[in-house]
């Protein structure tokens, strides 16, 4: 009985899948194999071991076959805007899954301009391909700022040199779900800071769709293929904070789990790169660290596979998961509050409750920290030489 | 009858933005060729008036894939001016950081960008496994991931994949090419290489994300030394560098060397490959820090491909004009005094070859005025080509004791003769025996870092900037992709002028106000095309560069003018 209702789940699945249409490309790898012979019996004895290994009855096997030929992974199209790759390189970085696998089992990576082996105008020919046959279905990711308005053409791309905007704007009608990836896509990045010369502007502003933004610069390789692990999972988009960020990644700031935190809590302060409290790992704060005003998971689930983070490496937080951090968060080695802050959020900003904004002011909150840091150091005895 | 217009617009597996224009006349022979980027950011004008310890963070975002070159790069130039000698300490980590970033470069320019130019995937499916592997023993003695087992399992993943009939980053390539060299056995190799080199690529970033914090974007570097002191002190965190540094060691003599090698024998006939490089001017910059006065790669400019005398580089000759640039002044310029005003005049409309071959109407460049948003960098006006086939050259003119072994090497396995050298394949071979010599003397760095370590545990130079002076000042070396300089000049203790000159503007910047053309342009004029419909010919040359174009984008300096004070143009955007 039980086995029956599997068969007939079994089977729903496969035929909504197979109601997916299929990429049809004349030069197909597939096409040219089935020219080679791969004969159907080596296929069909395949699929009668992997029926065996996953513990079905043999009466699965042609429903085993089948799915094995459905189109199953989830086609992505990836789009370069402004920007520097490295959001691209960050992806390359995953190890679960492995880029690899990644690329094999999970997603079928439709267009990214760094990674495939088409050019020209079979490169253009892929990306139209694929809004068309995967229209609804696909997911759209986009890395870097858009030159916009009067400098649209700042940024072209293709043989009919189309804007970069008009490409971003055509991909996104049809998308199922549109996550821009980093600073630069969720927020205009570092084209976009003070005077931005190329009008360069956020997703965001060239669709009128959502945008799920995945900022960072880079953003980890975990916070890129968790938020699509998201999807490919659960079948739905994740909760999001006030600046659309996934609240799985971003709803606690740097400071909350950072591991000089304790060095905080006691008043331990680097106070000049280099010095005792260096290499002690003391708090960074005062050299500048802007994790108490940026929210990002870097303090737990770090970069390059865990390997380390910029507090571990004895640097402060920049901050680059925030809006415009480039004009709001330098000098990057000073403490916020050791200058007048005159905030572009208007109060507004990094320094709120992840998905209620307006909680506390920035500036406040800047000042209130310095002013622990100051009170701090004077109590700590251990501070002696000052 | 009358020149054809080819457009390869994107150039993929690349960084950045890149239009190439060629016009073939009736054999497919290319005539003229034209480079092209099609993306401006602005970078130099964001990074002005501002503090001048922050222009080493904004710098790196010039670019995620050479994400150390510009870091370092913006934190040195401010050094030079300030005139700060960091500790030893800080130099040699910023020197092992810089190894993991070339070792990195080099490998997945191999197999992830240039591999496919190489290697027919379809052609692998038809391998016998069982010969591929003992194919393998011919190149290298003790092969990677190239056992009869590991092959079939390659060769059975990618079949499922493309049962599915989702070819997802590998559809609608040119497989099948007649100018595809390497047996099924060998394609397969080389692919289940490509698959390998994923996981070691990760490794290698790893590699430096352990001074760094993270990679791409290290975050450790700071004006006057480097921050990861305590990573520094931990001798497990030292063991986890060596660790890691062989993994890099052992793909790169055991798999890179020996592809390179045996591309470099299936090809040697195929006229992409061997095509002499257009431009025969070469220069180079030290590099590659090994202990307190020695650097693995030299110094030196060769003209016209003569190896018998290396000429020492004079900074002041160094200038940048952009006649064919869309930009405003034309004049060539000394990087300290360069002027960037956009002046964008967009493409024209012509019946180009289509992807079946037949004309279509597109848009192109108008080569007669302004074409690209690269300038032109030139050397006592003279164009150069850069990078680590310039790095090799030059090391092994100079008679490097750790470089000619390596490059008699590659030329003895291949039996190929000097001349090789000056080519696009010899550019692809450079990078190898460039990976080759950082894996064989890298740990010098290291080791002399440890030595320097149980005496000294200085990281950090102090300094103070001193708001009533001026300073100017630079930074010159070589990175991944050549030699690479940037300009600062810092006023009222904020930065009042920057210029960076990339290695990718050297090579892919347009004609000049001479007439002469750049590295990339040159090399593709004489070139014929099979299949005017399918490039490969093209893309392989190109690729032979890396090219990296988000670095090549000169941005503009607004010398004088008030930043608030921009007029908008109707149609071209932004101008004065």
């Amino acid at each position: 009985m039980q086995e029956q209702r599997l068969y007939e789940k079994l089977t729903k699945r496969l035929s909504d899948l197979e109601k997916l249409p299929r990429l049809k490309e004349e030069k197909s790898i597939e096409r040219h194999l089935e020219e080679k012979g791969v004969s159907r019996r080596d296929f069909m004895k395949w699929a009668t071991a992997i029926t065996a290994m996953l513990a079905l009855p043999g009466s699965f096997t042609p429903l085993v076959a089948k799915a094995a030929k459905l189109s199953d992974r989830l086609p992505i199209i990836w789009l370069h805007m402004a920007e520097c790759t490295g959001c691209s390189e960050s992806l390359l970085r995953t190890d679960a899954p492995t880029i690899d696998s990644l690329i094999f089992d999970y997603i079928s990576l439709e267009y990214h301009e760094t990674l495939m082996a088409a050019a020209g105008w079979q490169a253009e020919g892929n990306l139209e391909n694929a809004i068309e046959t995967y229209k609804g279905q696909y997911i759209l990711m986009v890395e870097g700022g858009i030159p916009s308005g009067n400098s649209a053409h700042y940024l072209t791309i293709g043989g009919h040199g189309h804007t970069g905007e008009y490409s971003a704007k055509k991909a996104s009608k049809n998308a199922a779900a549109i996550f821009a990836i980093g600073t630069c896509s969720s927020y205009g990045g570092v084209q976009a800071a003070i005077p931005n010369p190329t009008g360069a502007v956020s997703l965001s502003k060239v669709t009128d769709k959502p945008v799920i933004n995945v900022p960072g610069c880079p953003p980890s390789e975990k916070n890129i293929v968790g938020t699509l692990l998201h999807y490919i999972l659960y079948g739905t988009l994740p909760a999001l904070d006030a600046y659309n960020r996934p609240k799985w990644a971003y709803a606690n700031r740097v400071h909350d789990l950072c591991e000089r935190r304790g060095h905080f809590d006691a008043g331990e302060f680097v106070e000049e790169f280099g010095d005792e409290g260096a290499k002690k790992g003391y708090c960074l704060y005062k050299v500048g660290c802007k994790g108490p005003y940026t929210f990002n998971n870097c303090s737990k689930n770090k970069f390059n596979s865990h390997m380390s983070w910029p507090i571990q490496a004895g640097h402060g937080c920049i901050g680059c998961s925030e809006p415009d951090f480039w004009d709001t968060m330098g000098p990057f080695e000073e403490p916020v509050a050791n200058r007048l802050y005159n905030t572009v959020f208007e109060g507004l900003g990094a320094d709120s409750t992840a998905d209620k904004i307006g909680v506390g002011l920035l500036t406040v909150t800047g000042i209130g920290i310095a002013a622990h840091a100051a009170i701090s150091k004077f109590k700590n005895p251990k501070d002696g030489e000052e | 009858m009358a020149n054809k217009r080819v457009v390869v617009d994107p150039i993929t597996r690349i960084e950045g933005h890149l239009r190439i224009e060629v016009e073939v006349d009736e054999n497919n022979v290319i005539q003229n060729a034209y480079s092209t980027s099609t993306l401006w950011r602005g970078l130099e004008t964001i990074v002005k008036n501002r503090d001048p310890r922050d222009a080493g963070f904004l710098m790196q975002r010039i670019c995620g894939v050479c994400t150390f070159s510009h870091y370092r790069a913006g934190i040195e130039a401010v050094e030079d001016a300030l005139g700060i000698v960091p500790p030893l300490n800080a130099k040699l980590t910023r020197s092992l950081m810089n190894m993991a970033l070339f070792m990195h470069d080099h490998v997945v320019h191999f197999y992830h960008l240039h591999g496919l130019d190489w290697v027919d995937v379809v052609s692998a499916l038809d391998a016998d496994p069982a010969k591929a592997s003992k194919e393998a023993f011919k190149y290298a003695e003790l092969p990677i991931a190239t056992g009869e087992n590991d092959l079939k399992k390659v060769k059975k993943r990618v079949k499922e994949f493309v049962d599915k009939g989702q070819l997802g980053p590998f559809a609608n390539a040119y497989w099948g090419h007649k100018t595809y060299r390497l047996t099924p056995e060998q394609n397969l190799i080389l692919l289940s290489h490509y698959l390998k080199a994923l996981e070691v690529q990760r490794d290698l970033a790893k590699l430096m994300a352990m001074f760094g914090g993270k990679q791409p974007h290290p975050q450790s570097l700071t004006v006057g030394g480097v921050t990861c002191v305590m990573d520094l002190l931990d001798p497990s965190r030292m063991g986890e560098y060596l660790t890691l540094f062989k993994v890099g060691v052992e793909f790169i003599e055991n798999a890179y060397q020996a592809d390179v090698v045996m591309a470099a024998k299936m090809y040697k006939d195929e006229p992409s490959v061997t095509e002499q490089a257009g431009v025969m001017n070469f220069m180079a910059h030290k590099e590659m820090q090994l202990n307190r006065t020695e650097f693995l790669f030299d110094t030196g400019i060769i003209e016209n491909g003569d190896l018998s005398k290396v000429f020492d580089i004079n900074e002041d000759l160094i200038t940048e004009e952009a006649t064919h640039s869309w930009y405003a002044d034309n004049e060539a310029l000394h990087p300290y005094n360069g002027k960037t005003n956009p002046n964008y005049t967009g493409f024209k409309d012509m019946d180009t070859v289509g992807p079946d071959g037949k004309m279509i109407h597109s848009k192109v460049i108008d080569e007669k005025g302004k074409y690209s948003w690269i300038k032109s960098p030139r050397y006592d006006g003279k164009p150069m080509e850069v990078g680590p086939l310039a790095a090799i050259l030059i090391s092994y003119a100079k008679g490097n004791e750790k470089i000619v072994p390596l490059v008699d090497d590659f030329l003895t396995r291949t039996g190929l003769p000097k001349a090789a050298l000056f080519t696009t394949l010899g550019r692809t071979a450079a990078r190898m025996i460039q990976a080759r010599a950082i894996a064989k003397h890298g740990l010098e760095a290291f080791h002399t870092l440890i030595e320097n370590l149980k005496v000294d545990q200085d990281t950090y130079a102090s300094y103070k900037i001193d708001k009533d002076k001026e300073y100017r000042g630079r930074f010159i070396g070589d990175v991944p992709r050549g030699m690479l300089s940037h300009w600062i000049r810092i006023k009222n203790g904020v930065v009042e002028n920057y210029q960076a000159v990339v290695p990718s503007t050297w090579n892919a910047g347009p004609i000049d106000s001479l007439g002469q053309i750049g590295p990339y342009e040159a090399n593709l004029v004489g070139l014929k095309v099979q299949d005017l419909s399918q490039p490969l010919e093209i893309i392989r040359v190109i690729h032979s560069f890396d090219p990296c174009i988000a670095c090549a984008v000169h941005v503009m300096d607004k010398k004088g003018n008030d930043l608030g004070t921009y007029k908008v143009d109707p149609i071209y955007g932004l101008s004065c």
